[in-house]
């Protein structure tokens, strides 16, 4: 092996110093410790980054395996004189277990191809869900696939106009708030749409997450087009021995997640009651009560007294649609369009509603559209009819203010067709 | 295409779950968090897990994942997870392995002196940054990823291993305004931005972009065809109406031959006030508040510094269990801005689309500093 070339790096020498974990240590370490040049040039492409405030990665890169559309991000650099090892650094996508529980039987095998095959570096992970292996080279890309598919028993996750990588909370695997199984469902939704996550077929792309509760651990509101939240539609279960005991200071508030600063003895009226949203709890000075009935599920009470308090027991989930971040229109938060379903395997009503938008969008989407736009195109009501679901107030935060109301032909008495004759027997001009 | 194994999807995720996780999986009745970092779970059943939180960079090399692995095989039979903020979790079901892997991760160090693993980000404190590619793998960027993160958390490790604010902070880096990751919606976002319209490759451009996708990949239409002479010859390209353009970078997505990217140019915006969570209040949006501060590598002192302004501030003011948005709005962002003491821009007034929505449509508000009282 030719020897390891190193640039000088004074600023990122700057990112070693300080607690927390650096980057850049940890790079250079598996550089000298493995021979790979490749750790070497790109902190020596990043210190010129650093030096001229500007990316040296050139535009794009079209790069894949063989029977799929995606799960590959071609890069090249434009220093590929100075930076030779990675004048190719693709990424590639690997989907990764439900929730990112792993054994260290898989990781070591993982590390051991991408030591071979990549660069070494990784990221753990990647925003939609991802193992992200960063930085390999084009004729790597069908051996680093043969050996994840017939060693690792892995997949590539998704890129492009398609179905991205599904990803989900901790869920009933270590949360008490859980109201659904949600990697069940994740691991579901994704080997039933592998062709759609695989192969673009897609106006652009289109993601799902699904968090276990309302508190929505793994941002669906904000991060999928098709957002699923569980919730429940039963009493909220109280416990009222456990509320007394955090009036009475023998259990911590929010399990002890203000530890950290004197902010006085746990008061239930200031910290619970007056907080609750819709104001529908009431305590007694012996008893708590909850109208349930009026109630949001905002998760509230039940994160500040998690002894005391649990979800219900009648279960699902409520869909939204439509977030996705500026580009084009402007960032948007999934809106409801389903406020309950109830999911258990195989989840047939779930993916009929799915499919539903699917043909929808897939007709109808203009080129790189999301899922969101094309919603607020058409109008919300619009599309909640296009894809066979009922018109509820929980759609909408509030009624319309302006009067700018379509009406179709057939839903006015007499229809359109009107002869300015008749009218003018009544009205003469 | 001969032995090819396609669409397996992700390994079953409950091959991966640690026995007690496995037994207990949706028997889980309550938790605890013992103190920063470590949290404690009680089953129906009666078992007990306790799970030790670690922050990382998320970019990280194979040998770091070994590390990771040396440490589960050790305490943790060989399983471990990650969260959705890219820490690491370990799980451990008694207190003597529990309290000899805390003191094994706080005794793993870089040579640089930086902690491996520090243990934290749990209840009411500053959790691992999302944060995206940077200068370190992407094309588009304003902004590097991994450098700011860095010197933010390194600022901020207090947070990271205490639990003394109102609220848990979200930051959130996303190094150009696709906005990849949560930037859109956490207490505390870093935003890469450009300020100067792409430049044209007019000899270059027909050749290697689509014009109809480039017209129509900006937001404020400001891209208009065109065709220029050069060397005689007539080519078709495009033209941007300069003071239409805002700089997003969209049309570069689309493009190689409309390149953006300025050392001068280029910096970082703050926004505030995002959330994720239905708790007390809807999910939220991120208000921008900071329009620019410059790139400045490799320790970024004036972004660092504002981060932590924001968040001292917030930390004094704002109530028991208010995330930073909910005080904001409280307060009056008026009087976020005179707290934080973020001088107010033009720039910070929306004028895209429903802009009008932000406007002040009422008589209620506070008399602050930025009023002129003569």
């Amino acid at each position: 092996m030719s020897e390891i070339k190193k640039h000088d790096t004074p600023m990122m020498e700057e990112l070693k110093k300080g607690p927390f974990p650096s980057f850049v240590d940890d790079i250079e370490q598996y550089g000298e410790k493995h021979k790979k040049q490749a750790c070497f040039d790109l902190l020596g492409q990043l210190e010129l980054s650093y030096k001229h405030k500007e990316t040296h990665w050139k535009h794009g890169g079209i790069v894949g395996v063989f029977g799929y559309g995606g799960g590959v991000i071609g890069r090249y650099s434009d220093q590929q004189d100075k930076f030779p090892a990675i004048w190719a650094f693709h990424t590639i996508r690997v989907n990764q277990p439900a929730s990112k529980f792993y054994h260290t039987s898989a990781l070591r095998k993982l590390c051991e191809m991408w030591d071979h095959r990549g660069s070494g570096m990784t990221n753990f992970h990647g925003s939609t869900g991802d193992i992200i292996l960063l930085g390999t080279v084009t004729e790597q890309l069908e051996p680093v696939f043969f050996d994840l598919t017939h060693q690792l028993k892995m997949d590539l996750g998704g890129s492009g106009s398609n179905l991205r990588t599904p990803a989900c909370c901790v869920g009933k695997a270590r949360c008490e708030w859980s109201c659904i199984d949600t990697q069940e469902l994740c691991y579901d939704l994704t080997m039933t749409y592998q062709d759609e996550l695989h192969r673009p077929a897609f106006p652009y792309k289109f993601k799902f997450k699904i968090s276990g509760c309302p508190n929505d651990c793994v941002a669906s509101i904000a991060r999928a087009d098709f957002s699923i939240i569980g919730t429940w539609i039963d009493d909220i279960r109280i416990d009222q021995e456990a509320v007394k005991a955090y009036v009475g200071g023998e259990l911590k508030p929010n399990a002890g997640a203000h530890a950290g600063r004197d902010w006085g003895k746990f008061d239930i009226q200031k910290e619970v009651i007056d907080l609750c949203p819709t104001q529908c709890m009431y305590w007694d000075g012996e008893k708590l009560h909850i109208n349930n009935k009026e109630c949001n599920r905002c998760m509230h009470c039940i994160n500040v007294m998690p002894e005391a308090l649990r979800p219900g027991t009648d279960t699902g989930a409520t869909i939204l649609m439509g977030a996705k971040a500026p580009i084009l229109e402007g960032a948007q938060l999934s809106t409801v369009i389903v406020p309950f379903i109830r999911l258990e395997p195989p989840y047939d009503e779930l993916k009929e509603i799915i499919e539903n938008v699917w043909m929808f969008w897939m007709e109808e989407g203009k080129n790189r559209e999301r899922l969101g736009e094309l919603m607020q195109r058409v109008g919300l009501a619009n599309f909640v009819e296009t894809v066979k679901l009922k018109h509820v107030p929980q759609m909408i935060k509030e009624p319309r203010s302006n009067p700018y109301v379509f009406w179709k032909e057939e839903e006015v008495e007499g229809g359109w067709k009107r002869d300015i004759k008749e009218y003018r027997e009544r009205h003469p001009a | 295409m001969e032995n090819r194994i396609t669409d397996i999807g992700p390994p079953y995720y409950a091959q991966f779950f640690p026995p007690v996780i496995k037994k207990n999986y949706g028997k889980w009745k309550s938790h605890e968090i013992i103190e920063p970092g470590v949290l404690k779970y009680t089953s129906e059943t009666g078992d007990v897990v306790y799970v030790v939180r670690v922050g990382t960079p998320r970019l990280a090399t194979t040998d770091y994942i070994r590390e990771v692995c040396e440490i589960a095989d050790k305490y943790c039979d060989g399983y471990v997870r990650w969260t959705t903020r890219n820490n690491i979790e370990f799980h451990v079901t008694d207190e003597e392995t529990l309290r000899a892997l805390k003191e094994d991760l706080k005794s793993r160090k870089h040579p640089g002196g930086s902690y491996k693993f520090p243990i934290g980000g749990t209840g009411a404190g500053v959790t691992n940054i999302v944060h995206t590619q940077g200068w370190v793998h992407c094309h588009t960027p304003a902004i590097d990823a991994s450098g700011i993160v860095k010197a933010v958390m390194d600022d901020l490790i207090d947070y990271f291993e205490s639990m003394t604010l109102p609220a848990q902070v979200r930051i959130a880096l996303a190094c150009c305004l696709n906005m990849c990751g949560a930037v859109h919606c956490s207490d505390i976002a870093i935003l890469g931005i450009h300020r100067k319209p792409p430049l044209i490759e007019d000899d270059r451009l027909e050749y290697v972009c689509e014009i109809p996708l480039v017209l129509a990949s900006c937001p404020t239409g400001a891209i208009k065809p065109a065709t220029v002479e050069i060397d005689g010859k007539k080519k078709k390209t495009v033209r941007v109406q300069e003071s239409r353009c805002m700089f997003c970078g969209n049309c570069y997505t689309m493009c190689p031959a409309m390149p953006i990217a300025d050392g001068e140019g280029d910096g970082v915006a703050i926004l505030v006030g995002g959330k994720i969570s239905n708790r007390v209040s809807a999910p939220k949006f991120s208000k921008l508040v900071i329009p620019y501060i410059p790139n400045e590598p490799p320790r970024w002192e004036t972004t660092v510094k504002w981060v932590r302004k924001i968040l001292e501030t917030y930390a004094k003011h704002a109530r028991k269990y208010e995330r930073v948005g909910e005080w904001a709005e409280r307060i009056g962002w008026e009087r976020f801005f005179e707290l934080c003491e973020i001088p107010f821009s033009s720039k910070t007034m929306d004028d895209y689309r429903l802009a009008y929505d932000t406007y002040r449509t009422s008589m209620h508000f506070r008399f602050t500093s930025h009023v002129d009282i003569k």
